[in-house]
């Protein structure tokens, strides 16, 4: 029985994320370039290697020209994707894991683990982010392991919060008394019983955590605090400042990779505004009554009353 | 009231915590680096630096044989003091005197920046939440949002090409230019404001479109609120309700989130101040992580921290002054 509405709570989700114009747009464009991360080097040429003049436009042989050390701009694009996105999705994963076990062990648990654990997640709050971030990629070795590493630390606390707050609202509810007095151990009730209610939540925590790590480590990347001597979107746009692109006019260095990443993180964006109108009650009933009530009719801020067959 | 300064020191009582915690940081950081610091750092600089920059190294990190506990107590000790040790790559130089020149430009043009985006976003929020549904409200935040897609350093350096480089309307880098002499004259006041136009330009675009949306938003849901209904029946002016009513009550979070941004004033410039080359803090940061200025960097590092700690301390009781319902 609960398996059963829980199955149809998370297929109306799906039904309605599918239903958003915007959410399957960034699905597509998401999708889209995981594919290209995927299988993209297997076809375009060697990213690294010295193929033509350096800085030569786009043509037909380089599709977007090549860069100051004479490398392809399309390859080194495409090859780009894939650690970029790794990072990225790795981090946004991470800081929800740890998010949902600090957050959610100090909204469930209360008293003095709630003490000790938001003073913890405020003491990261406010310390500054990104001087940190720049500090601690100088010192470490550089490389993906301590992109995700720095990332994950100056990232988690924000979620953590989040998900301590969410959790606290659930603490008191009746189905999670009824849980404790039928003897269900606290990690079982944390996990079984209160996480899949916060689904939405969670998977949104990961797109938002997903963005941000794209952006900060493409900007550490930038800053040459990453591994300047492997192929990211970062590191591409490194080379390009380095080179002294856009004083010389070679556009096409800069342009496909900064592309590239709006393109990602608006397409992130779109399908999280998608997990919001599919799962929120409000916007759920909203688009509902939108589509019977004459636009003309619609007063700002009054939500009109009526029957619903279903 | 009573309650309210008991507050007051329990926020100050955690800043303060987080300062200790954020000084252990700041001191352990550089101890955590693979292998033995001192080697590490004397092998790079073998060469590069006079003895007596080595010698101010070697005191600021403390390495000599003392202990780990007693090398800490000792930086805690000079910290409080005010003493940051001594720069490399501004040799003989103060770490402080460094950062407090740097310090000047952070605040003006983060500041500006943040004054202005504040005031012109909540606007535009307060207008496109108020005509809700209007041609202006479905286009402004998607052509906002799309432009907060893009990597910030990277539109700036756009911005950069176009206008510093390409038309030439504005100079590449540096606060004023070198043929004006600082002090208060018209020459020096214009150059500052044509130097600062485009980064603060850059800063701006991308930070307004999180104004608008949070006022727009809250502006909306205030719209369903009694008291506004209540003025529509008195007959007041649509103008009227929109400021003195519904934008008035909407502006709250705004403000908290004003004075939250303002703590973050000192290190939200960081890439702004790389790429237009801007003698503030992010920039020395920069420098001294390249060029290996291990002192500076710490220094850099605590300063911001406990400038960010102040501001939010000041915003919980700007607060406290400002919203009558947290005095209960």
């Amino acid at each position: 029985m609960i398996n059963k509405t829980k199955n149809s709570i998370l297929k109306r989700w799906a039904r309605g994320i599918f239903r958003v114009k915007k959410a399957l747009i960034g699905l597509y464009l998401i999708g889209g370039f995981i594919f290209i991360s995927v299988i993209g080097p297997l076809f375009a040429k060697d990213p690294i290697a010295f193929l033509g003049t350096p800085l030569s436009p786009p043509s037909l042989e380089f599709l977007f020209g090549t860069n100051g050390q004479g490398q392809d701009v399309f390859a080194q694009t495409v090859a780009g994707a894939r650690q970029t996105l790794f990072v990225g999705f790795s981090t946004g994963f991470l800081v929800v894991i740890i998010g949902a076990i600090i957050g959610g062990c100090s909204g469930y648990f209360g008293g003095r683990t709630d003490d000790l654990l938001s003073f913890l997640i405020n003491i990261f709050l406010v310390m500054p982010g990104l001087p940190l971030m720049v500090i601690l990629a100088s010192w470490l070795p550089p490389g993906p392991g301590t992109l995700i590493g720095v990332l994950v630390l100056t990232g988690w606390a924000w979620n953590a919060r989040v998900i301590r707050s969410q959790m606290m609202t659930y603490r008191n509810r009746d189905f999670v008394s009824a849980a404790i007095v039928s003897g269900e151990t606290n990690i079982r009730i944390i996990v079984i019983e209160i996480m899949p209610r916060m689904l939405s939540l969670l998977a949104s925590s990961f797109i938002g955590a997903s963005i941000y790590a794209i952006g900060a480590q493409v900007g550490l990347e930038f800053l040459g605090l990453g591994d300047v001597s492997s192929v990211t979107w970062g590191t591409n746009l490194y080379w390009a400042s380095n080179d002294m692109a856009l004083l010389t006019g070679s556009w096409w260095t800069f342009i496909p990779t900064g592309l590239s990443i709006a393109l990602v993180s608006f397409g992130l964006t779109l399908i999280n505004f998608g997990i919001d109108e599919a799962t929120n009650p409000r916007l759920i009933s909203e688009r509902r009554w939108k589509k019977q009530v004459p636009q003309h009719l619609i007063e700002t801020g009054i939500t009109p009353v009526m029957k619903t067959n279903d | 009231m009573n309650q309210s300064i008991l507050f007051l020191l329990r926020r100050l009582g955690f800043y303060l915590m987080a300062a200790f915690a954020a000084l252990t940081l700041n001191f352990f950081i550089p101890r955590l680096m693979p292998g033995d610091p001192a080697t590490i750092i004397f092998a790079r600089f073998r060469g590069k630096l006079k003895p007596e920059a080595i010698d101010a190294l070697r005191e600021t990190f403390g390495l000599n044989d003392a202990s780990l506990i007693d090398q800490y107590f000792s930086y805690l000790k000079s910290i409080l003091s005010g003493d940051l040790g001594i720069s490399i790559a501004y040799f003989p130089q103060e770490v402080s005197s460094v950062i407090s020149g740097a310090l000047m430009w952070t605040i003006f043009l983060a500041g500006t920046s943040l004054i202005i985006s504040f005031f012109i976003g909540t606007l535009l929020g307060t207008i496109i939440g108020w005509n809700r549904n209007s041609k202006l409200d479905s286009l402004l935040p998607p052509a906002l949002a799309f432009i907060g897609a893009f990597p910030y350093f990277w539109l700036a350096m756009l911005m950069l090409y176009l206008f510093g480089f390409k038309f030439d309307f504005f100079p590449l880098g540096h606060a004023y230019s070198a043929d004006v002499s600082p002090g208060f004259n018209l020459a020096f006041i214009l150059s500052v404001i044509h130097h600062a136009f485009l980064p603060a330009l850059t800063m701006v675009l991308v930070s307004l479109g999180g104004w608008m949306l949070s006022m727009r938003n809250t502006l909306i849901s205030t719209l369903g609120a009694d008291y506004i209904t209540f003025a529509h029946a008195k007959g007041l002016s649509k103008r009227r309700i929109m400021i003195k009513y519904a934008a008035r009550n909407a502006i709250l979070p705004n403000l908290t989130g004003f004075g939250m941004a303002l703590g973050f004033v000192l290190s939200g410039a960081l890439l702004t101040e790389i790429i237009f080359s801007y003698p503030g803090q992010g920039y020395l940061l920069l420098q001294s992580v390249k060029s290996q200025d291990f002192p500076l960097m710490q220094g850099l590092f605590m300063t911001i921290t406990l400038a960010v700690l102040l501001a939010n301390w000041l915003v919980d009781i700007a607060i406290l002054l400002f919203d009558p319902r947290t005095r209960k």
